[in-house]
């Protein structure tokens, strides 16, 4: 970042002070970040997600405007543009108003810090985890604001209810977070990235068992923050009409979903940063196309995109795979299984350093050979799932 | 003020945020149609008219968690210094004593989640 500016300066803007140089290429790289990558990816995702959801009904899915409809995301865009902007007569005004705002916010501020390759990350914050978590908890404040400021019943309890969601796995989150900070000895996601190896056996998700738990903790408790299914209580629609965002329309609505699909993006690259090595690629593919050269930062890109495109995968077929819990067991799952199991997990992985401080190999190809198991085992459901459906539909994309 | 322009980015993001966001409310304002009646005001109830206020007392179990929360939170905020500083200390060699201390306020944390669970503090119905 800050040698491209100095590279920028020399070349190009010489005339201008180095600061201000600096200011323009965070700028830019800010401009680029944005326009160029979340909102593009939350549309498409959302154009992605339908498409799932219906092959795994046996339907088709959107596939009329663009190639195989992949415009869909722009029309659906551009069809919210025209649509009115409604504030209801007993909503406050304020609230209703800034609540979308923050909801946006929250989401986007948190690719600031996703590191997409060793050298492309807009800020590189030596707190870096801790403020992934904060500009979560803005999103909280935005959705009970949505809630209240509605003054409508439905999104008052869906307010109500996302707030009590999202702050109680909030711990979990910290706690399962906590597992692969204690290995790293850093909160920046670059350093926690760098401690960890291209090889799966040099992931903190094989580390050791208490790395292994603690993925599976995170990904529980992030599906949960991000109120997916199945953990949508606040916007179920069977009970609550929508949620907090019932009373909202056209483009102020469409920025809860932005953010819904932005967040499955974090979601992954969270969990890939942690436990499944960020982007790491391996030394030799590396030495390749030499170790500096711009196309090995674009093979960092697409090794840490491929993990986190994997698990966006993994949550959207679980929303349409298993039916929504109810809120007593919601709230069960965070305080009385994973909140005690994340505490074991912490001092298990505190125990295992002070044991082991350079790892157990045999515990490592335990835990891959265990999971290489689980993945198999997946694969041969999946497959028998298309031998009893219609399979000319799933198998083939392009229907 | 050494670090703070690692913070730089932060802050045109968040105002790009929110110009992004006012720009397409703005076009949003611009393009959609402007025709407000009492029934398109009103909040939606089930299609009937809407009856009473919607900001009620509502269930007490939401102050309890937020209550639960703000407990375990601090606490867990207590352990990220530990946890950043426990592999620095332990190659130093002085593991064990950043080790023990932090052991006992994990065991006090779950006697404390283990009290609130008996008494029925995490029990939503």
């Amino acid at each position: 970042m800050e040698n491209f500016a100095i590279h920028i300066h020399e070349s190009y803007l010489y005339g201008l002070p180095l600061s201000v140089v600096n200011l323009i290429v965070m700028f830019g790289a800010a401009f680029v970040v944005l326009l160029g990558f979340v909102a593009p990816f939350a549309g498409l995702l959302s154009f992605i997600e339908r498409r799932i959801a219906a092959r795994i009904q046996c339907r088709i899915g959107p596939n009329r405007v663009g190639p195989q409809g992949l415009l869909q995301f722009l029309a659906d865009g551009v069809k919210s543009l025209f649509k009115e902007d409604l504030i209801p007569k007993v909503a406050d005004k304020p609230l209703f108003i800034i609540a979308p705002y923050l909801v946006f916010l929250g989401m986007f501020t948190s690719f600031v810090v996703l590191p997409f390759s060793s050298q492309w990350i807009v800020a590189d914050l030596n707190v870096g985890i801790l403020y992934l978590f904060a500009t979560a908890a803005i999103t909280v404040v935005g959705l009970v604001m949505a809630g209240w400021g509605s003054g409508s019943k439905w999104s008052m309890l869906g307010g109500m209810r996302s707030a009590a969601q999202i702050i109680s796995y909030e711990i979990p989150t910290g706690l399962a977070a906590l597992t692969a900070i204690l290995l790293a000895g850093s909160l920046s996601l670059q350093e926690i990235i760098a401690a960890q190896g291209p090889h799966p056996w040099q992931w903190y998700f094989f580390d050791n068992p208490f790395t292994f738990i603690a993925f599976f903790i995170l990904f529980v408790a992030l599906v949960a923050e991000g109120n997916r299914a199945p953990f949508d209580l606040p916007e179920a629609e069977t009970e609550l009409v929508s949620g907090y965002n019932t009373e909202y329309s056209g483009m102020r609505f469409l920025f809860f979903f932005f953010a819904e699909w932005a967040h499955l993006y974090v979601l992954g690259a969270i969990l890939t940063t942690l436990f499944l090595g960020g982007w790491q690629v391996p030394e030799s593919l590396l030495a390749s196309v030499g170790a500096e050269s711009i196309a090995a930062r674009i093979l960092e890109l697409v090794f840490f995109q491929l993990k986190i495109y994997v698990l966006v995968f993994l949550v959207v077929q679980l929303r349409w795979t298993v039916p929504r819990v109810r809120m007593d067991q919601m709230m069960d799952m965070c305080w009385k299984y994973l909140v005690p199991i994340g505490f074991f997990c912490v001092a298990g992985v505190a125990i295992w350093m002070m044991l082991f401080p350079d790892g157990v190999s045999f515990v490592k190809y335990l835990l891959i050979a265990f999971s290489s198991a689980m993945v198999l085992y997946y694969f041969y459901k999946v497959y028998r799932n298309f031998k009893d459906s219609r399979a000319e539909l799933e198998l083939n994309p392009f229907v | 003020m050494e670090g703070l322009q690692h913070y730089t980015p932060l802050l045109m993001i968040f105002g790009l945020g929110i110009v992004f966001a006012g720009l397409f409310l703005l076009l949003a304002y611009a393009f959609g149609p402007k025709n407000p009646t009492a029934s398109k005001l009103d909040v939606y109830e089930c299609g009937v008219p809407s009856m009473g206020s919607a900001r009620e007392r509502f269930s007490v179990k939401f102050f309890l968690v937020a209550m639960l929360f703000l407990l375990f939170d601090v606490e867990v905020v207590f352990l990220f210094p530990w946890a950043v500083l426990l592999k620095t200390f332990k190659e130093a060699g002085m593991g064990a004593a950043v080790f023990w201390p932090m052991f006992v306020f994990l065991a006090m944390l779950g006697l404390g989640l283990l009290y609130e669970w008996r008494r029925g503090g995490l029990d939503w119905d």
